[in-house]
């Protein structure tokens, strides 16, 4: 198009005001590129800097056996289970509340102030930090429903913490669901709660199922929020009621850097337990990703 | 129905006897930690849990009953004590070893040895560069978080209750400020006595160096009690975990973790 | 049948009614349990000292809770980290937005949002055993443990956020813009810079605060890395104290219901405040830029 426009008029002033322009742009570009790989290198510098420390010790004995010899030696075992129940009950918890908040959400609630408020609150519950759910869970689950420091009093910490997360995925794909879906229940006279479990719920179930793998790699991956509620520096049984405190794979790398008397032997520990903590949390990310990518090609409306 | 609540107590009992948690200080928790996998190698049926968290928060817990033994780098206070007795818990020093504060920099630091007077004007900001006392470069002073129980005893110990400069690193455990010691040329830190390993220099205070001898004859200034209280004097699991603690075997570990055998 | 069909309808709209209003609840009992935990701190010492104090000494004979050397720790780290991030992430988003071919764009942006997903205490340890020493050597500092190094780590740990936000933003920004611009004879450059970017403004600003609002509450890689001294010394190469990593320090070994915990609960209401704050003008901005653009369409 430029080319016309430059032959149509032939002016060399605007011909050499053109390339001083292209010349911009190229820079610019220039310029967008570099920045993408930075980022990009940046990002992957933390991946690689813990796959390149933390893969010398990483093995089967690793993650299947229990600490030893002051936790020098042996695996992680507690703290790969702990992680696990704790985040396993946050989605407990979370799971049935975000779905059923974001099937009114969508499906109920006119748009009135009412839903303008709920909204609000689930947006600003998403952006309050980590640590003062910490204080929250404290404060209620361990001392004033007296739970003490335990899995029950954690997951509960960690279930409010990823609601939102559930909430705004669910709605997402709920979102997605072209109204001719609901219209066509009505019409052959489903109620609205039939047409929602009937209709609704199997075809957003990819969006849910994301969001709910969103909600337990989040869960897996946070520590401020169990360092008072669930986590512990050391076990020797494995956890067997949600009445006790769990090790975990996040509290477990802060205790190693920071607690025990063997630096040296403990900081390969740290970084063994990085790579397996991201590993996990990368994978499970990956999986909701893929579900989701997924079932947006088969999307056939 | 006075009955009826003593057996169910007594159950209960019977039920937990085989549970024992530990809490408290950091600075115990090697030992606490070391002796309880001993400990559980001898008695498997015997599940002991360690915690850290600090003094003030184990003492809290074995005044709200939630832990069974209270680990602490310093004494308990009267205030605490006469809140203990409110609950009704009734609470028992026992002291399983000795712990030297540690006064270490930098391998790299010419400097070997300080006088108790440096060391206070150091953390209270009055002396900022190493030159003032033979060396060279500015000081980084690291200390721990005011609410662990390592700084206060160093607070007492060594600032007699001056305040702490406001340029001081407050690092959370004894091993990271071992860790920046040993990264940062300048630094100089405090820290238990196991922590002092090969990677960073402890230093002399008034001429003593921290050792077991020193500390125990009492010549090392810098040097306090560890303690583990128990609600009354401990008996059942408690009891065979502390026989365990004083034993040949259990002060040795005391040993290996880097503190001082009382016994 | 009717009645019972209406009545069950009723009952299954009250449950999940009742769902949606948990979010708010669980907020509402955060501001609760804050309040309530951490008032007595400003009876006990008064609002304007606890704020404006710098002396921070919880736990010393005569304690003092000034938290203004916290409150100075949070927001330089936060800024480094934006000033650091911000170009980056509206740099890379742009050329994910516009430039990108569709293959490349559909494989950065699920690959972003990977990365978003690091657990923060990773980062801590990447900048506490590699940023910190590095940043020492490079400025021959006396400590690595600076506000430097921990705005590098949390610009770093923001830069996904800061670009999938702008991303969006840029792709919800109408193509009859982009055409408009591009048959008039303008550069694909400067279509980009002074259509787009221009269009964009308010969803951009919306990212970066939402982006202040999470780095401010950030708690584990800041505290593994800042250094912790409650100090202000307005530069970046001295160690400093944040608030969430002092709560994150000091919260686990302070004895419940003593003066020093409800300074924490204190520090907590401060900190939850800023972020609302921030969360809450971020809505404004977003609400309506987000009206304007739904309208154009």
């Amino acid at each position: 198009m430029n080319t016309t426009y430059e032959e149509t008029c032939g002016l060399p002033e605007i011909k050499s005001n053109l390339s001083r322009r292209r010349l911009v742009q190229k820079i610019g570009i220039t310029i967008l590129v570099l920045s993408l790989i930075i980022s990009v290198f940046l990002l992957f510098i933390i991946i690689l800097f813990v796959a390149i420390r933390g893969a010398g010790v990483l093995s089967w004995e690793f993650i299947s056996a229990m600490p030893r010899k002051a936790m020098t030696q042996g695996g992680i075992l507690p703290a790969i289970l702990g992680t696990f129940y704790l985040s396993l009950g946050a989605v407990v918890f979370a799971l049935p509340l975000g779905i059923l908040a974001a099937i009114y959400l969508n499906e109920y609630a006119a748009d009135n102030i009412l839903l303008r408020v709920i909204r609000m609150g689930i947006n600003n519950l998403a952006g309050v930090p980590s640590i003062v759910f910490g204080l929250f869970g404290l404060a209620v689950f361990v001392k004033f429903f007296g739970f003490g420091v335990s899995i029950l009093s954690g997951s509960l910490t960690l279930a409010i913490m990823i609601l939102p997360v559930i909430i705004s995925t669910t709605l997402e794909s709920l979102r997605a669901l072209p109204d001719s879906f609901r219209e066509a229940s009505y019409g052959i006279g489903a109620s609205k709660w039939q047409t929602i479990k009937g209709i609704i719920l199997p075809t957003a179930l990819p969006g849910i199922l994301t969001g709910t793998i969103l909600g337990i790699g989040r869960a897996a991956g946070e520590t401020a929020p169990i360092l008072f509620t669930a986590a512990t520096f050391f076990s020797r049984k494995l956890p067997s009621s949600i009445m006790h405190q769990v090790q975990a794979l996040p509290y477990h790398i802060y205790a190693l850097m920071t607690e025990g008397t063997h630096l040296k032997a403990q900081v390969p520990i740290a970084y063994g337990t990085a790579l397996v903590l991201l590993m996990l949390v990368l994978g499970l990310d990956l999986i909701a990703i893929v579900i989701r990518i997924r079932s947006r090609k088969k999307k056939l409306w | 129905m006075k009955k009826m609540l003593l057996i169910g107590l007594l159950l209960s009992v019977c039920v937990f006897a085989q549970q024992l948690t530990i809490q408290g200080s950091t600075t115990v928790l090697p030992i606490a930690q070391a002796t309880a996998e001993a400990f559980m190698d001898d008695n498997p049926a015997a599940d002991i849990t360690v915690r850290g968290g600090g003094s003030g928060t184990g003492i809290a817990a074995l005044i709200d009953r939630s832990t069974d033994i209270a680990s602490s780098s310093r004494p308990m206070k009267t205030k605490e004590i006469a809140k203990a007795r409110e609950n009704g818990v009734n609470p028992v020093a026992n002291i399983i070893a000795m712990d030297g504060i540690a006064v270490i920099v930098n391998k790299g630091n010419a400097i070997s040895q300080i006088s108790a007077e440096d060391l206070k004007k150091i953390y209270v900001g009055e002396i900022k560069r190493w030159d003032q006392l033979g060396g060279g470069g500015t000081i980084v002073i690291i200390s721990r978080d005011a609410a662990s129980g390592t700084f206060e005893a160093f607070n007492e110990l060594a600032l007699h209750g001056a305040k702490l400069t406001d340029a001081a690193l407050m690092l959370a455990s004894n091993l990271e400020v071992a860790r920046t010691v040993a990264q940062t040329p300048g630094a100089i830190g405090y820290v238990g006595l196991g922590y002092v390993s090969d990677d960073i220099k402890a230093l002399k205070v008034d001429g003593i160096l921290p050792s077991p001898e020193t500390i125990n004859n009492g010549t090392y200034a810098l040097a306090r009690p560890i303690f583990m209280y128990t609600d009354g004097k401990p008996k059942g699991l408690a009891g065979k975990y502390f026989d365990f603690v004083f034993s040949k075997t259990g002060q040795e570990i005391v040993e290996e973790t880097g503190f001082v055998p009382v016994k | 049948m009717r009645l019972k069909r209406n009545t069950k309808e009723f009952i299954i709209k009250s449950i999940l009614l009742f769902c949606a209003l948990s979010s708010l609840v669980f907020l509402g009992g955060i501001i609760i349990v804050l309040f309530t935990q951490g008032v007595p701190i400003f009876g006990q010492i008064g609002f304007a000292k606890f704020l404006f104090g710098t002396g921070w000494y919880p736990t010393h004979e005569f304690p003092e809770f000034g938290i203004l050397s916290m409150i100075y720790g949070s927001f330089i780290i936060t800024f480094g980290a934006l000033i650091f991030a911000a170009p980056l992430g509206i740099l890379t988003a742009l050329y994910i937005a516009e430039l990108a071919p569709f293959w490349l764009k559909e494989t950065l942006k699920p690959i972003i949002e990977l990365l978003a997903g690091i657990p923060s205490v990773v980062y801590g340890l990447f900048g506490a055993l590699l940023v910190a020493p590095f940043v020492q050597r490079l400025f021959g500092l006396p400590v690595g443990l600076t506000a430097f190094s921990a705005a590098i780590v949390l610009g770093i740990m923001i830069l996904p956020t800061v670009t999938s936000i702008v991303e969006d933003a840029l792709s919800s920004i109408p193509n009859e813009y982009r055409e408009a611009s591009l048959a008039i004879g303008a550069t694909k450059w400067e279509t980009m810079t002074r259509i787009t970017l221009p269009a964009a403004a308010s969803g951009i600003s919306t990212a970066l605060i939402l982006s202040i609002g999470r780095a401010i509450g950030e708690t584990m890689a800041i505290l593994m890395v800042a250094g912790g001294s409650p100090r202000i010394d307005f530069s970046l190469f001295k160690p400093v104290r944040a608030m969430t990593s002092t709560i994150a320090a000091e919260m686990a070994e302070t004895v419940m219901g003593s003066i020093h915990y409800h300074a924490l609960f204190g520090v907590a209401i401060v900190l939850f405040i800023m972020t609302l704050a921030f969360n809450l003008i971020a809505e404004r901005i977003s609400y309506r830029f987000h009206k304007r653009f739904t309208a154009t369409r």
